[in-house]
């Protein structure tokens, strides 16, 4: 390692494209969210028993701890060498027909899809499922450029047709119940049944006979990875409906993009992670579809193979040592279902593609910390997101590492300090020395004054001056006793030492 | 020489402050047990509350005060599942943030010997039965730092199970956040009250009369939304109940 120089300044995604930035802080969306008591009821209920689907077949599992210590070390393990992975990658795949692409940034991927896109003279795309093309705006970008996308993942067709937003990484309509989705197809799909019934067979069955016609007529497929092997250049998607291995295999050219924190050495490491994803996303033993593909073959599947490796500010969390975990995500989404906070507010309070306590560590570090600032504060730091972590992701800890960041990036940007950073010094100093802080707790008696007679008796106060007004308006705070605990201390010692004289 | 255990009294900047029976309490036990207890007056607080909130600089001088106050012990004991895990997960952290390896190697020392109070009672002393009453109903919510960052597991239950008089009920969900969370309870007012109605729905459908718990950080979120809706439940620390005795309960 030289001194010589200083590292260079971090690069992010950029602003303006994609999803990973909210219009609104954290708290203001969550505050929305909260208010809607049939947003309450769809999250609690679908967290709770997907929640309990994956408790379930994790117990069944009598080596699940050394799973996880296999992934978390794959992972640190493959983020310490990524460039010679990437690099092996790229010869792998390109050595069996495919064509590899390096994208710095979000719209240097959409460019490079649309114009793929182009090449093939086709103006509709059929998409699998992916975080990737969310995070970068694809669809949007190719809508610009005149070209149709479909989503054919049943719950992003969802999205799409309702013009929503994702809300969860693996389920992205968990916001959404059967009756508002029957509602919504028969408002948007063309000649649909008007008996439809809103049970989930006949919601799926639905979506089927819409999609089946666009598998069939589609030239080129647009997809993400959950895994590229870079000893044989081979590519993965995991899904559970079928519909991606439709997209994959059916059309002439397939496009793939993916984050470049998404490639491990090799099938070996593949054998792990595939135990570890579906236990903890869906809460099943194995998926239903696992699709891999290596380059092209002739006269089978797509004869035109593209992978775009993605940076968009990953190169940037590599760079920080303890935030550079949240690249190890294999998008599981475990960390959302048990999440209280995300229970509660659903994830469009986020305002990324990347919802709950993994998009607290991640966007901010993808964005700049100080475009998501809210997003580390989302959270009581209760730890359920690190227990259930299949590559043990130390959640907590990333997030109060961040707050630590954005309170730097405030000081450096010298604005003047914040009343929270006023107190949190000032309290600091008084607690820097025990006489002072003593002071302190007696001047804190003065809190007894506050509130109304008939409450002081009962020992509570219900209403205090802001910030602490926030405190107080839906929780009593306790009404400062007369004496502190090291007075009582004091005269307790005092007493004895009187009575051993 | 005396050969009771000697122990540090890290009784928390907030126990102090405003909940000083619980401190109190603390002392009973410990010293119904045995114990010689001492309470070092340097202490001031663990820094968790700014090292929660990003303010690392802030808490260097924290937690070298706690280090220096409590290096001389054999053992350190405090009321506070949360305290003790910032104490055993975060000093060091800090210590070496701030380029001070020497203090960090420091306070991974003390916070080897620090514990809360029920890890010290059931591991330590191997007491389950502290010869406490309480004849009342009660239910116990865990806690997030000692369920999950200490790993205290049922060592507060196994030492409730031992009180006279004392029913407990289970809590549902019991794993669950009650929303307190430091500053998010006033930055996330909103999710933290909407998490803290579940938590008390929750407490209310046990039928107790007293939900109890180990940290009175929690307990203080916990008790003043009960208050507010006079829900006629009360919110008592463990330490309280482990201090009761049948002449205090007449």
């Amino acid at each position: 390692m030289s001194n010589a120089q200083p590292p260079p300044a971090p690069i992010h995604a950029p602003a303006g494209v994609g999803m990973l930035r909210g219009t609104r802080t954290f708290p203001a969306a969550a505050r929305l969210a909260l208010a809607d008591p049939q947003l309450r009821h769809n999250l609690g209920h679908a967290t709770a028993t997907i929640r309990d689907k994956r408790a379930n077949v994790v117990a069944e599992a009598a080596d699940w701890a050394e799973l996880r210590d296999a992934g978390q070390a794959i992972k640190a393990a493959t983020m310490a060498a990524l460039d010679e992975h990437l690099v092996r990658l790229e010869q792998q795949l390109s050595a069996a027909g495919g064509v590899v692409h390096w994208a710095s940034d979000a719209d240097e991927a959409n460019e490079i899809v649309t114009r793929l896109v182009r090449a093939t003279g086709h103006r509709e795309v059929v998409k699998v499922k992916s975080m990737a093309t969310q995070e970068i705006g694809l669809n949007e970008a190719l809508a610009q450029a005149g070209i149709d996308a479909y989503e054919t993942d049943l719950a992003e067709l969802i999205v799409q047709l309702g013009d929503d937003l994702p809300s969860h990484i693996l389920v992205p309509a968990i916001h959404r119940n059967r009756a508002e989705i029957r509602n919504l197809f028969l408002r948007t799909i063309p000649d649909i049944d008007p008996g439809l019934a809103d049970d989930p067979r006949a919601l799926a069955a639905a979506a089927r006979h819409h999609l089946r016609r666009r598998f069939l007529s589609a030239k080129v497929a647009v997809s993400g990875a959950n895994f590229a092997i870079a000893e044989t250049g081979t590519l993965c998607v995991v899904e559970s409906e079928g519909n991606g291995r439709m997209c994959l295999t059916l059309p002439e050219t397939l496009i793939t993009v993916m984050g470049i924190e998404k490639v491990i050495p090799s099938w070996r490491d593949l054998e792990v992670f595939l135990q570890l994803l579906p236990r903890s996303s869906t809460g099943e033993r194995m998926n239903p579809y696992t699709s891999l593909w290596t380059g092209v073959h002739a006269g089978d599947g797509p004869q035109s193979v593209h992978l775009v490796l993605l940076d968009n500010g990953r190169t940037s969390v590599l760079a920080d040592e303890v935030g550079r975990a949240a690249l190890h995500c294999i998008r599981c989404s475990a960390c959302l279902n048990v999440c209280p906070v995300y229970q509660r507010t659903g994830g469009h309070a986020y305002g990324s593609v990347y919802p709950g306590p993994i998009g607290a560590i991640l966007s901010p570090q993808l964005t700049g910390i100080e475009d998501n600032a809210s997003l580390p504060y989302a959270s009581t730091l209760c730890g359920a997101c690190y227990d259930v972590c299949p590559v043990k992701i130390d959640i907590p800890s990333i997030l109060v590492h961040l707050r630590a960041e954005h309170v730097e990036a405030q000081r450096e940007r010298g604005v003047p300090p914040t009343p929270e950073a006023v107190a949190m010094a000032a309290a600091a100093w008084t607690m820097a020395d025990a006489g002072r802080w003593r002071r302190a707790q007696r001047s804190s008696r003065l809190a007894r004054l506050l509130g109304r007679r008939r409450d002081k008796t009962q020992g509570i106060i219900r209403s205090l001056p802001a910030p602490l007004a926030a405190w107080t308006g839906a929780r009593d705070a306790p009404r400062p006793p007369a004496e502190t605990f090291r007075e009582w201390w004091a005269a307790r010692e005092r007493s004895e030492n009187g009575k051993a004289q | 020489m005396d050969r009771r255990p000697r122990v540090a009294l890290f009784v928390t900047c907030l126990v102090d402050t405003l909940f000083p029976d619980v401190g109190r309490s603390t002392v009973t036990v410990l010293e119904r047990l045995g114990c010689e207890v001492v309470f070092p007056a340097e202490q001031t607080c663990c820094g968790q509350a700014h090292i929660n909130t990003g303010y690392h600089r802030d808490a260097v001088g924290l937690v070298r005060r706690f280090v220096a106050t409590f290096e001389g012990f054999d053992a350190v004991v405090a009321p506070s599942g949360s305290c003790i895990g910032s104490i055993r997960h975060q000093h060091a952290m800090i210590a070496a943030k701030a380029g001070d390896p020497a203090l960090a190697e420091r306070a991974r020392a003390v916070a080897a010997r620090a514990f809360e109070l029920s890890e010290y009672l059931v591991d330590q002393l191997g007491a389950t039965d502290v010869g406490a009453a309480y004849p009342h109903t009660v239910t116990y919510h865990p806690t997030c730092h000692s369920l999950r960052l200490l790993g205290v597991g049922d060592k507060p239950l196994a030492l409730l199970r031992h009180v006279r008089g004392l029913k407990l009920v289970e809590l549902p969900n019991q794993d669950q956040c009650c929303g307190f969370g430091g500053t998010f309870a006033v930055k996330n007012a909103d999710t933290s009250v909407a998490m803290l109605a579940d938590k008390m729905n929750d407490v209310l459908s046990t039928g107790a009369e007293v939900c109890a718990a180990s940290d009175s950080s929690c307990l203080m979120h916990i008790g003043g939304g009960l208050s507010r809706l006079r829900a006629g439940v009360r919110t008592v620390h463990l330490a309280e109940i482990l201090a009761a005795t049948e002449d205090a309960a007449k």
